[in-house]
């Protein structure tokens, strides 16, 4: 490691001059100043270097030393980053509590993951076996839910000459190869490049969230990528929660990046008490959580995103499921904008650098789902979900639209739904999934065969209503012929109890596919029945009144676990009530 | 501030440009420092570095640049990032936007100075708010529960009676367990007679003792307009965190800040973002809002109440628009409910209280809480639907039913929204909101149960 000094020459917000720093490296670190602040190398022009410093930089002065040691921003990937909440450079936040109380002081130096701590090693491989990248050479149970694997880092083969095994710490080797490189529990990796993989593979499984308007209506492949923006106060975050609550996958990385710290408290003591809907056991053992509030450092949260998908791929690395949720990705642009506005870079749309969509793609392209390193041809996924916060809630704004170019599926969230309380918000028509037909064979041959046909015809359904919707505005609704006065409550039922979802009620909160299955199939059930009671003469009226329609708003409040069958009784009934209606 | 421990002295302003200066040959001055700025004529006036380059630091002048002669004037760097000195003993006085006591009396002896901008509350060490906080105001209590640590504005537009609800809230405040309680208000930019307003409103609810006013008005130096929140929050954390206190702060008028936060970003030949506001407007204001919480192990919490008003009522406009961002929820003012003569005017439909599911409920407000919400806004929103049909059908075109919720809406923004002056208790509140959501029909509603 060869160490690098300079002199600060000029400060303006979290950017650094550097001057007289001989060859700086782009994208290297470096500790700035007195206090020994972090901070990145992002230009370098003739004599000078430019820096982004992760802390506050108020107390700097002009002639303070700055020294690199030529190494990339990196994270430390290893066990112990499960339950653990990190900020946006990877500093351990619970152990500044613990240290420092309730404000984290600037300077801070606390190792990201424990190195002391002591994990039981279980060997899979022997002296003598060969190994390449990614090979599994052994386990750490890292937490009662996920299996830790330590695999051959990226670059390294050879074969094994030692390996141990039982109670091992994050500083001692637990492999040696034959090229005398050891190998530990953990891994340093730098944030800003892709971790290697085989391939990818194209996404043929649906990420299932539990909830009915993205799983059947919207769905977002493993490995895909879905962004989810709305305007203030129409539950982006909500939505972000409660995927990071209930969906199936392995993992959860969640980057709460430039939001609000209440949120985090939340996520913080809710997460431990809840229990993941597969397993049982505190969601927390599953999550690892980045989280640079608003009003910490901006260079720090726009590093908080990558900081956040190295880990994911990390996870993934290991042929887990890991589902990497973003909120929110305007919030990361903002600081890149802030920070090339320092460097008055020439500004593109709305102030942001040019660079702006190609940084997104290069983000969002770290999704999908791959065969990764090793020889045992494990696939693993990271499927990225992010929140977008258009300024005024309007979708023209740069960062949405650059978002939407690497999207395969839209949650578009309207105000309008949330403000009548309408959750999740999500404009089923303003919206899109591109999986649709990749994702085709696995909804026929995992739920039913006939469940594209009935998603079909409930966008048919709900099209109708908006147009009929129109109508209304115009003529009022008495003026409808019967059968549209049908085909909108059908709708509005459909609205009601298919689409809005609590993410508060236990029951609700999480739905399996067979059962959205069901309740499709029930509320079209109503609908065949009602338009042949309507077709045999009997008035609109009788039909509207019957009560069937409020047993289809109980759907909701009833277990996945036999659903099918209650449904079909539910749909049995319904049948021999419209039956038995009288005709004019 | 500890202005005697001068050590260094420039005599060399080279430009002068709004209200920064551009001063030469500056060494060992840091980023934040403050400086004073001494003119020709002996005036002291304070200044802040906003940025070093090479030997040039820049300093924002906070009495503004009027008068100041570049040959003349002299700067001294003090050594010290902006501080206020915090004491109890600033309980029942009011200061000038910069801390400094406006009430004639004298200056408070600080137990500690302490600097303003604060660190970054550790998200690992916030407390989960979740301690109802009784305002007395139904539209609030009842739809949009603010709850304690929570940093909840008010949108308001001109002409519409934020203050006068900031201060009935700041009355009727409660808390279910009793504490000390404080109220901080830091206002910036507002016209003397506001200023006359909130004092006298203060005095005479008598809630001035367990107050502390922080007043720049309109005629005030712009500068001063950025340290006032900061000051306040400064305050507000100190009696939370150090002394134990519940402490409201209100910031009015948030606008004022921003216009004074663009004022010094076109001074320094920044880029300019949305309408002119500076780029890093929402990591700014977030360093200030995020200031409200709680922190585990600490008896304290901070809840922040900003006031803003909407230029042309425009809630898209980026002041709001990056307030609601940060913020957990917004109560908006409606001018078309003031012209009715409802108050307090509060629009519900926008409004939010994103914290509300923590500090409602059995044991908090009471069982049933969230049923009742939920039912009134489904049928507000449907009654708003149904008197927007009537622009465009007439009465006549209605349904008994549609008939029934342009009723309800009616009932609703006259007594349950438009309760003027009374204090009302949660209870009462619910029991309100039963009774007229007891006109539209049963099963209607799908959530009821």
């Amino acid at each position: 490691m060869t160490e690098k000094k300079g002199k600060i020459y000029g400060v303006a917000g979290p950017t650094v001059l550097v001057k007289g720093m001989s060859g700086p490296v782009m994208n290297t670190v470096c500790l700035v100043g007195r206090q020994g602040l972090l901070g990145e190398i992002i230009r370098v022009k003739g004599d000078f270097a430019t820096l982004q410093v992760y802390e506050d930089t108020s107390g700097i002065s002009v002639g303070e030393e700055v020294v690199s040691y030529g190494l990339p921003l990196s994270v430390t990937l290893g066990p112990g980053l499960l339950a653990g909440i990190f900020d946006g450079i990877q500093r351990p936040l619970e152990k500044i509590r613990l240290a420092a109380g309730g404000f984290i002081p600037r300077g801070i130096k606390i190792e990201a993951i424990d190195r002391e701590r002591l994990w039981e090693f279980a060997p899979l491989k022997k002296k003598g076996d060969p190994v390449e990248p990614g090979d599994i050479i052994g386990t750490v149970q890292e937490t009662p839910r996920i299996v830790h694997k330590i695999m051959v880092p990226p670059g390294s083969s050879g074969t094994i000459t030692e390996i141990k095994s039982g109670m091992v710490s994050g500083k001692e080797h637990v492999c040696m190869l034959s090229t005398g490189k050891s190998i530990g529990l953990f891994q340093e990796w730098p944030v800003r490049i892709p971790r290697p993989f085989k391939s990818k593979l194209p996404p043929t499984t649906p990420f299932i969230t539990g909830q009915r308007v993205f799983d059947t209506l919207l769905p977002v492949a493993e490995g895909g990528t879905a962004i989810v923006p709305g305007g203030f106060g129409t539950g982006k975050t909500v939505v972000e929660q409660t995927i990071a609550k209930f969906s199936k996958s392995d993992i959860v990385v969640y980057v709460g990046c430039g939001e609000r710290g209440n949120e985090m408290s939340e996520i913080l003591s809710d997460f431990p008490a809840l229990s993941d809907p597969a397993s049982g056991l505190p969601l927390s053992q599953r999550t690892v959580i980045v989280v640079n509030t608003s009003n910490m450092p901006v260079a720090a949260r726009e590093a908080s995103i990558f900081t956040g998908i190295t880990i994911a791929e990390y996870f993934r690395d290991m042929g887990y499921s890991v589902a990497m949720l973003a909120d929110s990705i305007s919030r990361w642009a903002e600081a890149l904008r802030e920070i090339s506005s320092r460097l008055e870079e020439m500004p593109g749309e709305e102030g942001f650098p040019p660079y702006l969509a190609t940084q997104l793609g290069i983000f969002y392209e770290r999704s999908g789902k791959v065969r990764c390193l090793g020889a045992d041809e494990r696939t693993g996924s990271v499927t990225v979900i992010s929140a977008v916060s258009p300024p005024g809630g309007d979708f023209s704004e740069p960062v949405t639209q650059a978002s939407l170019r690497f999207a395969g599926t839209l949650w578009a969230l309207d105000p309008d739904l949330a403000y009548r309380r309408h959750f999740p918000a999500v404009n089923w028509l303003a919206s899109f999934s591109l999986y649709h037909s990749e994702l085709g064979g696995w909804f026929s041959g995992n739920v039913a065969e006939d469940m594209a046909r009935l998603r079909r015809k409930l966008f048919t359904l709900l099209q109708r209503q908006t147009e009929l919707r129109d109508i209304i505005q115009i003529i009022g609704v008495e003026a409808l012929q019967e059968s549209d006065r049908l085909t909108l409550e059908v709708a509005n039922i459909a609205t009601e109890s298919f689409l809005k979802q609590s993410a508060f009620s236990e029951v609700d909160a999480f739905n399996t596919y067979e059962k959205q299955y069901w309740m499709l199939k029930a509320i079209f059930a109503y609908m065949e029945s009602a338009e042949a009671a309507l077709r045999r003469g009997v008035y609109i009226e009788t039909i509207l009144e019957n009560p069937a329609a409020s047993s289809l708003a109980a759907m909701k409040e009833m277990a996945n676990e036999g659903f099918s069958k209650k449904a079909s009784e539910l749909i049995r009934d319904i049948e021999s009530e419209f039956a038995i209606l009288d005709e004019k | 501030m500890a202005i005697d421990l001068i050590k260094r002295e420039y005599r060399t302003i080279s430009s002068i440009s709004g209200p920064l200066v551009f001063v030469e040959k500056v060494t060992g001055a840091s980023l934040g420092e403050m400086c004073s700025v001494v003119l020709g004529s002996g005036e002291k006036r304070t200044g802040q570095i906003l940025q070093l380059m090479g030997t040039t630091a820049i300093v924002q002048v906070l009495q503004g640049t009027s008068g100041i002669d570049p040959e003349a004037a002299r700067v001294f760097p003090t050594g010290e990032a902006a501080r206020i000195g915090v004491s109890k003993d600033l309980f029942g006085r009011v200061m000038n936007g910069f801390g400094v006591p406006i009430d004639g009396l004298p200056p408070i002896i600080p137990d500690e100075y302490l600097d303003i901008n604060g660190l970054p509350m550790n998200p690992a060490s916030r407390e989960k708010p979740d301690f109802f906080v009784q305002t007395g105001i139904s539209a609030i209590d009842g739809l949009n529960t603010l709850v304690r640590g929570q940093k909840l504005p008010i949108f308001s537009g001109a002409g519409l009676p934020a203050k006068e609800l900031a201060l009935q809230i700041v009355r009727q405040a409660k808390v279910a367990e009793t504490g000390d309680f404080a109220v901080i208000l830091g206002a910036m930019g507002i016209t003397s007679r506001e200023g006359f307003f909130f004092r006298k409103s203060l005095q005479e609810s008598g809630a001035l003792e367990r107050t502390i006013a922080f007043i720049n008005e309109v005629s005030d130096p712009t500068i001063e307009r950025l340290f006032t929140p900061r000051i306040a929050l400064t305050v507000a954390e100190y009696l939370a965190f150090e002394r134990g206190y519940h402490v409201m702060v209100i910031l009015t008028d948030m606008t004022s800040y921003c216009e004074s936060l663009r004022e010094i970003g076109s001074a320094r030949e920044e880029i300019p973002g949305r309408r002119s506001y500076p780029g890093y407007m929402y990591t700014d204001l977030a360093t200030l809002y995020e200031r409200a919480g709680r922190l585990k192990g600490k008896k304290g919490s901070v809840t922040l109440m900003p006031i803003l008003t909407m230029p042309d009522d425009d809630i898209t406009h980026p002041i709001p628009d990056l307030t609601g961002y940060i913020t957990e929820g917004q109560i908006v003012l409606s001018r078309a409910l003031h012209r009715k003569g409802i108050y307090p005017p509060i629009e519900v439909l926008p409004c939010l209280s994103r914290l509300m599911t923590l500090g409602i409920g059995k044991g908090k407000t009471r069982e049933g809480h969230r049923a009742i919400s939920d039912q009134l806004y489904s049928a507000y929103a449907r009654g708003i639907d149904v008197r927007r049909l009537v622009t465009i059908v007439g009465e006549e075109g209605l349904s008994d039913l549609d008939r029934r919720y342009l009723e309800f809406a009616d009932e609703f923004e006259r007594k349950f929204v438009g309760q003027l002056d009374e204090d009302r208790s949660i209870d009462a509140t619910l029991d309100l909101g039963l009774e007229l959501l007891k006109s539209v029909p049963e099963g209607e509603s799908v959530r009821r149960k």
